[in-house]
């Protein structure tokens, strides 16, 4: 907020006033409404299509994309853009599903829809190389670059036990909705990446988490109060082993499946499933439920499976 | 005769093929494809011997085109093709846009100057060293100021521009970050600036006609050319315009000569003379307007003598390769931590002893290389070479899928790879350091070593309490430094120990399991 403000400010001032109206959703903080009451459904499970298809079911019965994005708000998604692999690798989120989230979030009237990740391979092949560089263009969104630390702001993790502060993208703290986009990954480290892992994207420094028990560390930033409004699971194609870049096409399993919830515990836990694991194998699964984030328990929730 | 139309025809093309070179070592975006790059340098003197030497390939005769254009018209390299020297005049023009009354004298010929540094050159890099030859070639040093100088500033602005666009919801344009600096070759290549600033203010082109070895070797087969500049016995009124407006300092009014080892063929002398008193024209036989390179000289055979040496010495230290173990014994300096480790070559050199016999440390992998892993140093390898550039992991990591170091190369210092067959050439191995492992040490989860490793070289396998711990697979391991990179203590748990000479790894497990999916089974929740 800072540092636009600042150069806003800057540059603003040797501008005439009516560009001003250019600046559109930014400069003002929502208090992220999230979405209006209550939704039919705890999570959403679809099986056995493609990508954008499966998308347009699961959102449908939530009530359409209306029910996260009003009109003229602005959104930010959040896939997993780590690597510089092709989709058939799966070690990206898909970006034909990418592409349908942010056509439906326009067409519900959003303002403007971001994209971005904070990568681990060099970002802007990332963007390229993983197909979703195009899709967001071809879909109308903006792509953003993560790679630098003045994109960063600092934020209060309150709840968090190792992870007590972060630096987090400002796109994430000032858009009015936040949609994450994991896809299911088998992950050296965090046994899976699924919604929760995938935040990990969201901050700068990714490396203190390394250091100072990382599933703790996931855990504590999924308390953090600025959770995504709506978290897709990409299940299409899943990385089964030598997660989570993948080594070759070997490691890739066609699921078709696709999760849709506002809760993180809930749509990992049933996202472990999928991937054959018990959530509660998964370090970071239990500890968030045990800090209150969410509901693992899949028996309790109300689920709305669709085969198609 | 008025040949102005020659000096339009030199400053076009040297405009051309400044902004060109200037571009490639600028290009921090991978806007320009490497192929260009290669097309740019081809012709350049010293990365072409030098690649022609080591792969004697027809495709890199450009140094023989240079020859045969100064046996034709003399030292066109110099004042069309050698961005050091076009630098200069860009220098001198703006000067002269300062200061209209700017005149250059003759300057005496520094034969025995000249000729002493090449031969010291040549000497060294028959002692095989490198150094002299790196630190001294126009293209080379040109590129090192670009790289080091010129191209962060440009960044700067490219950062700037990023940031006010942005604030306009604008991201056309992409911040890049410099995620290393060297004080060793940045502290060299300002020298080198003001070198190439000082010396053109003060007198012209002496750079290029005492120190350059290029300069030297082209200045004395220059004398040879069968276009050469003469001074009309009769014509010429002695004015001194063309004196004033040589950068050379070659001609001498006086008596009527002009020196033709240190023209440069710019051509101003044909454009300002009012009397017809210039000539470029064929001479075939020598006429009295000639000078040689001064009494002073060292005689022809001396000089040709210098020259096979030259050759001889480049030819021998490219050869020994092929004999010897590569540099295990040599060349043991620090890549940046406290103590004495081999560094890690570029993919494509082959070996230590190989990459720093060819690397004329211009800087275009250091440009070109997208993940910037590939560091600037000073004397990284020993002193048999300079400037040649290492890869650093603490700064970042090689991209398993990228091989444009190796296709810019201009001297074959990095032999050119497909991308298939680098993922199977071995930089070096993964080492795993078990104490300084935070599984190990905190009994907490990590294994960012093995997220980042391309081969699944590092794979985590079961430690305590249901954790696991990264293991190394030699084998399958191409040093590719993400490992280092991506590990999260200090001192690093898992390093690279380089290969002097790069090896061959195995190719991972690429076998699928099979699987068969029923997509309308029910949800396992």
């Amino acid at each position: 907020m800072k540092r636009r403000a600042f150069i806003k400010t800057g540059v603003g001032a040797g501008l005439a006033a009516g560009a001003t109206t250019m600046l559109g959703g930014f400069g003002r903080l929502s208090a992220w409404p999230g979405p209006a009451g209550e939704l039919p459904y705890d999570l959403v499970a679809v099986k056995g299509g493609e990508p954008d298809r499966m998308f347009d079911k699961a959102i449908d019965t939530l009530g359409g994309m209306q029910a996260f994005v009003k009109k003229g708000q602005s959104v930010v998604v959040k896939p997993n853009i780590g690597w510089d692999v092709s989709p058939e690798r799966a070690g990206n989120t898909n970006p034909l599903l990418v592409k349908r989230i942010i056509q439906h979030c326009l067409a519900a009237g959003a303002s403007m829809v971001y994209v971005f990740d904070n990568t681990c391979d060099k970002w802007d092949q990332c963007y390229v190389t993983s197909g979703i560089k195009q899709a967001v263009s071809d879909a109308g969104g903006k792509m953003v670059p993560g790679n630098q630390e003045s994109y960063y702001q600092q934020v209060d993790i309150k709840m968090g036990k190792k992870l007590r502060s972060a630096k987090v993208h400002e796109l994430i703290l000032q858009s009015d909705v936040f949609i994450n986009v994991p896809v299911i990954k088998h992950h050296s480290s965090a046994g899976l990446t699924l919604s929760m892992k995938n935040l990990m994207g969201v901050v700068w420094d990714r490396m203190f988490w390394h250091r100072n028990d990382l599933q703790q560390c996931i855990a504590d930033y999924a308390t953090f109060t600025r959770k995504p409004d709506l978290n897709v699971v990409d299940a299409y194609r899943i990385l089964t082993r030598n997660g989570p870049r993948g080594v070759s096409p070997a490691d890739v399993s066609l699921q078709k499946q696709l999760l849709l919830s506002t809760d993180m515990v809930a749509v990992d836990a049933a996202a472990a499933r999928i991937f054959g694991k018990e959530p509660n194998d998964i370090g970071h699964i239990r500890i968030a439920e045990q800090m209150g984030v969410g509901r693992s328990d899949l028996n309790s929730l109300k689920i709305n499976k669709i085969i198609l | 005769m008025k040949q102005a139309w020659l000096k339009n025809i030199r400053k076009v093309l040297a405009i051309v093929f400044f902004v060109f070179t200037l571009f490639i070592f600028l290009d921090f975006t991978g806007l320009i494809p490497q192929h260009v790059d290669h097309r740019m340098t081809f012709i350049q003197f010293t990365p072409s011997l030098i690649e022609f030497i080591h792969l004697l390939r027809i495709t890199s005769l450009g140094f023989l085109i240079v020859i045969v254009l100064t046996l034709l018209f003399g030292r066109v390299y110099c004042s069309v093709l050698c961005p050091a020297g076009i630098f200069q005049d860009v220098v001198i023009f703006i000067h002269r846009k300062i200061r209209k009354k700017r005149r250059f004298r003759h300057l005496k010929t520094r034969n025995m100057l000249r000729l002493t540094i090449l031969a010291v050159i040549v000497i060294s890099v028959a002692a095989g060293s490198m150094a002299l030859v790196n630190l001294l070639d126009p293209y080379s040093l040109f590129g090192r100021i670009t790289v080091e100088l010129f191209r962060p500033v440009a960044i700067a602005v490219n950062n700037l521009l990023a940031l006010i666009f942005e604030s306009f919801n604008n991201y056309s344009f992409k911040p890049v970050e410099i995620r290393s600096f060297t004080a060793g070759p940045f502290i060299i290549a300002m020298l080198f600036l003001g070198i190439l600033v000082i010396f053109p203010l003060l007198s012209g082109r002496q750079y290029c006609n005492t120190i350059c070895p290029v300069g030297t070797i082209l200045g004395y087969l220059s004398k040879f050319s069968l276009y050469r500049f003469r001074l009309d016995q009769v014509q010429c009124t002695q004015c001194g315009d063309c004196m004033f407006t040589c950068k050379a300092g070659c001609i001498d009014i006086k008596n009527r000569t002009v020196d033709h080892s240190r023209c440069i063929a710019c051509f101003n002398c044909l454009t300002v003379c009012s009397a017809r008193g210039v000539h470029y024209a064929p001479s075939l036989k020598k006429t009295t307007g000639d000078v040689s390179m001064g009494k002073t000289d060292l005689s022809k055979r001396n000089f040709l003598l210098t020259m096979a040496l030259l050759l001889g010495s480049l030819v021998s230290v490219s050869g020994q390769h092929r004999h010897r173990q590569g540099g295990q014994d040599r060349g043991k300096r620090l890549q940046g931590g406290g103590h004495d480790v081999l560094p890690v070559s570029p993919p494509g050199s082959v070996s230590h002893h190989h990459f720093t016999r060819a690397c004329t440390g211009c800087f275009l992998c250091v440009s070109a290389c997208p993940t910037q892993v590939l560091q600037p140093r000073l004397a990284a390898y020993g002193w048999e070479g300079l400037f040649q550039p290492v890869m650093d992991y603490r700064v970042s990591f090689c991209n398993y899928d990228c091989v444009v170091c190796t296709e810019v190369c201009p001297t074959s210092a990095l032999l050119s790879l497909t991308v298939d067959e680098k993922k199977q050439v071995q930089l070096g191995k993964a080492r795993f350091i078990r104490r300084e492992c935070i599984v190990h040490t905190k009994n907490t989860a990590c294994g960012a070593c093995s997220e980042h490793c391309p081969t699944k070289a590092v794979q985590m396998v079961p430690y305590i309490s249901g954790l696991t711990i990264p293991e190394v697979t030699p084998d399958i391991c191409i040093g590719c430094g993400a490992c280092e990179y991506a590990c999260p203590t200090d001192p690093k748990a898992i390093v690279v120990d380089a290969n002097p000479i790069h090896l061959t790894a195995m190719l991972p497990d690429e076998t699928k399991e099979e699987e068969e999916i029923d997509y309308k089974e029910e949800f396992p929740f």
